[in-house]
């Protein structure tokens, strides 16, 4: 049905107006943006941290802050990027837009449940925040036991609260989707159409299903630990220390699948979009995702190869790490030979996506010297370590994650961004990505280890090489920040499919209606049908 | 701001070469892999490069042989470096049968270390070069992780039990040692030195350093003060086994299981006794948990390692 001129066409933003409309919505579209907002706000506040980190850091000796400060710097730091941004992410803010979209539905299974998951997590981020303002926590985001437990004078208590209470947003989200992926599927729209997005969204909701309760479990002992004086971890209470690490790494290993799989889903829609072609392999992407998401829950003890476990459950957990490997090998190389004899157009998300193959190749082949025991016992616990999983989390996800909100703008707000400036910022992002954490492999090497305030003068230059690095890194965030708000007044109006993509999300209007599609989509391509021709499916 | 900085650790130990040529055969394959993955995505980018907007090129579904060999040559790969890496461990975690032993007792925030002869240092640990040393380690509180970059080994120091790590330095010199596990507010400031000397340097140090009383002599005075002679000695009976000839040896536990007698069981029996049983014998030993420090317990255990090696010496 056509609208005059005059009159507006209404779509899921302006179809009602007011906080309550907002807040009481069920719409999965206007809950992806509730996240965008809480999302963005713990990404700076963790930005904050980093920023005052990489301060501190630029001479050895400990002058900015004090020891307790610093300490709670850093925590809190990977507490918020990890549990408040990270895992959220692409998942709940993408991945609620699309995934209901993307098959032909008309929400997620469960809308109401869907609500409820923000508003688990902004209760568990209000926890944290709490922990934040009323003093901070130092234990680490690993929460290692006895110290946490026992020895720790801060807030722990209370930030163990707000994890354990944001797990169960994430629950609830990968149930939705596990749902909805199943029952929801428009006609014609078999397994195997599906767009990779939605494989690598499956395979997350699996991790954060079956993983992310341990992780509930293992804080509520640490909790009743540190309140009750039962001992469960602290072995002068009975307990045993390597447990909790078994239990927290249990969950916490996988937790890097449930940030980095939704990344690998965006990279599969950019590539083929960005390429005008199918993505090569499609079923070995896919499946590729499962055997992430099963193998990632083998593979927690490559945390623990100097913590004292036995020397034969080491080598078990690295020959699978190195197997757990593979599977990201296989994505890369199909991405890459999706790239031949395509029809490659260089816009944002591409750049984004050109990064994301740089970094993330980067972080995988570096986590191969972590898999290998020899070398482990020597970089395991210094920066080698942290820059290797910066070039998985920021290199990889945040770089996924920022490629796909530019690809899907135009979808979510209806506007254009400007392309000159966010092609800038990509650029601006990659280099001082690099720049920050590339010196950090050496300083790894050379011995430095993780978690200093201060450090030996030797270490001086290549630190601040890392800060310089770091400051462009932030202005590269700040960048969108600003053009994407201005975007929202002033960016041209996008029409329903401005990359000239496939995928249902782009056969309806930007932004999109309530009910997201008229009628019920048929589906009778495969997916990436970007060949106008006939095409043999084998 | 120091210039002349180093971008690769000083190799001090017998490990560190084996280490170092594992880590330059993971750069190497590494940068063959991104270089090549790089090198894919460039050409291929500006090659296929969007000439006209009207371009819709032909798909390319897959290939399972291109996909079988870029699964099969990298897991092939990676099954070498699993290999190297697993063997190098194991080097790394057995120490040497005849390692100058010393103990350690990390708390928050400082290393103590005593040697053999009872010389006792704190944040500092002087090795002689060219002779195995091993550390048996425990925490006060909590977990530590002690770490020689120039050796390329680390060990997790944990609070009640003992884990162990080996090294043989093999050129003089004063490095760094760094508390390598998050242990609270001056975790950074829990930086240590160990100090290669040559022998002949050592033994002036030993003796420059010397206290008088050994470890073992400390043990045997401990023992006798805490009354363990009621029970464990030679005539004894069934009160008690004998502890002569213990250190090294397997022992037969109620159950029919098997244990060896290493410092680890010997902490378990003299602070969880009912934990392992010897066959033959019934449950009457009183925990000794909260009456001997950490390094109290390290001088007993030295005083019943010297009861194996008198009874070794009397044998030959």
């Amino acid at each position: 049905m056509r609208t005059p001129a005059s009159e507006p066409r209404e779509h899921y933003l302006n179809v009602s107006y007011g906080v309550r409309s907002w807040l009481f919505t069920t719409d999965h579209k206007r809950i992806a943006l509730l996240y965008l907002l809480a999302i963005t706000f713990f990404f700076f506040v963790g930005g904050a941290f980093a920023v005052l980190i990489r301060l501190e850091l630029m001479t050895p000796a400990g002058d900015l802050v004090q020891s307790e400060t610093y300490n709670k710097l850093f925590t809190m730091h990977g507490l918020i990027m990890v549990f408040f941004f990270l895992i959220p992410s692409i998942p709940a803010v993408l991945g609620n837009f699309l995934v209901p979209m993307m098959i032909g539905a008309r929400d997620l299974a469960f809308p109401r449940l869907n609500l409820a998951s923000w508003y688990i997590f902004i209760v568990g981020g209000l926890f944290t925040m709490f922990a934040v303002v009323a003093g901070g926590v130092d234990t680490g985001w690993t929460f290692y036991t006895p110290y946490s437990s026992t020895y720790s004078n801060t807030h722990v208590v209370a930030t163990a609260l707000g994890v354990f209470i944001t797990g169960f947003s994430s629950i609830l989200t990968g149930l939705n989707f596990i749902v909805t992926i199943h029952k929801m599927r428009a006609p014609g729209l078999t397994w195997f159409r599906l767009p990779l997005f939605i494989w690598a969204h499956y395979a997350t909701s699996l991790i954060m299903v079956l993983g992310t309760p341990v992780l509930a479990i293992t804080i509520a002992l640490v909790a009743i630990e540190r309140v009750l004086r039962i001992g469960i971890f602290d072995p002068a209470l009975g307990g045993d220390p390597i447990l909790f690490q078994h239990l927290f790494w249990f969950y916490s290993h996988p937790a890097v699948y449930i940030m980095i799989l939704p990344a690998m889903g965006v990279m599969s829609e950019l590539v083929a979009c960005f390429s005008r072609k199918r993505v090569f392999g499609y079923g070995f992407i896919a499946f590729s995702s499962l055997a992430i998401a099963v193998l990632g829950f083998l593979v927690w003890g490559h945390h623990m190869f100097v913590s004292g476990q036995s020397v034969y459950a080491a080598i078990v957990f690295s020959i699978l790490s190195f197997l757990v490997a593979i599977p990201s090998a296989v994505k890369v190389f199909n991405w890459t030979a999706t790239l031949y004899k395509g029809s490659i157009s260089y816009q944002t998300p591409m750049l984004y996506a050109f990064g994301f193959i740089g970094l993330f190749t980067v972080g995988g082949l570096t986590g191969l010297f972590l898999a290998s025991l020899g070398v482990d016992v020597h970089v395991t616990d210094t920066y080698f370590v942290v820059a290797h999983f910066h070039y998985i989390m920021v290199g990889g996800v945040v770089m996924g994650y920022l490629g796909g909100i530019h690809f899907w703008w135009p979808k979510i707000s209806g506007r254009m961004y400007p392309e000159g400036w966010g092609r800038l910022a990509a650029l601006v992002i990659f280099i001082g990505f690099n720049l920050t954490f590339f010196p950090q492999f050496l300083l790894g090497y050379l011995g430095m280890p993780r978690r200093y305030h201060f450090y030996p003068p030797e270490f001086q230059v290549l630190n601040v090489m890392s800060s310089a690095g770091a400051s462009i890194l932030g202005v590269g965030y700040l960048i969108p920040m600003v053009y994407l708000i201005w975007s929202l007044r002033y960016g041209a109006v996008a029409d329903s499919n401005p990359w000239e993509a496939k995928g249902l999300e782009w056969q309806t209007p930007s932004p999109p209606p309530t009910q997201n599609f008229e009628q019920t989509p048929v589906v009778q391509d495969e997916a990436y049908a970007y060949w106008p021709g006939e095409v043999e499916v084998d | 701001m120091r210039l002349d900085f180093p971008l690769f650790p000083e190799q001090a130990s017998t490990v560190a070469g084996r280490v170092d040529a594992l880590y330059f055969f993971l750069v190497a394959v590494s940068v063959v892999f991104s270089s090549l993955i790089f090198m894919l995505v460039g050409y291929f980018a500006v090659k296929y490069r969007r000439r006209s907007d009207a371009e819709w090129p032909r798909p390319i579904l897959g290939d399972l042989r291109l996909e079988l060999l870029w699964t099969i040559v990298p897991l092939g790969i990676a099954l070498v470096m699993f290999v190297w890496g697993a063997s190098l461990y194991f080097t790394i975690s057995r120490p040497p049968a005849e390692a100058l032993e010393i103990s350690v007792v990390a708390k928050q925030w400082m290393w103590k270390f005593q040697h053999p002869g009872g010389q006792r240092e704190i944040n500092a640990l002087h090795v002689p070069m060219g002779r195995p040393v091993k550390l048996t380690m425990t925490s006060e509180d909590v977990i530590h992780s002690f770490f020689v970059p120039v050796f390329r080994v680390k060990m997790d120091v944990l609070p009640g039990r003992y884990t162990s790590m080996w090294f043989e330095a093999t050129k003089a010199g004063d490095y760094h040692s760094f508390c390598a596990e998050y242990c609270g507010t001056q975790h950074s400031g829990m930086l240590g030195r160990v100090i290669v000397l040559v022998p002949a340097q050592y033994e002036r140090w030993l003796s420059a350093a010397a206290v008088g009383e050994s470890p073992a002599a400390a043990g045997a005075r401990l023992f006798q003060q805490l009354g363990c002679q009621n029970c464990h000695r030679a005539d004894s009976g069934e009160k008690g086994p004998a502890l002569d000839g213990l250190f090294g040896r397997p022992v037969r536990l109620q159950g029919g299981a098997t244990v060896f007698a290493d410092e680890a069981y010997l902490r378990e029996s003299i602070f969880d006794p009912n934990a392992k049983i010897v066959a033959g014998y019934r449950q009457v030993m009183p925990t000794f948990r909260g009456q001997i420090s950490e390094e109290g317990l390290f001088q007993i255990i030295a005083h019943i390692k010297s009861l194996t090696k008198e009874e070794t010496a009397k044998a030959r």
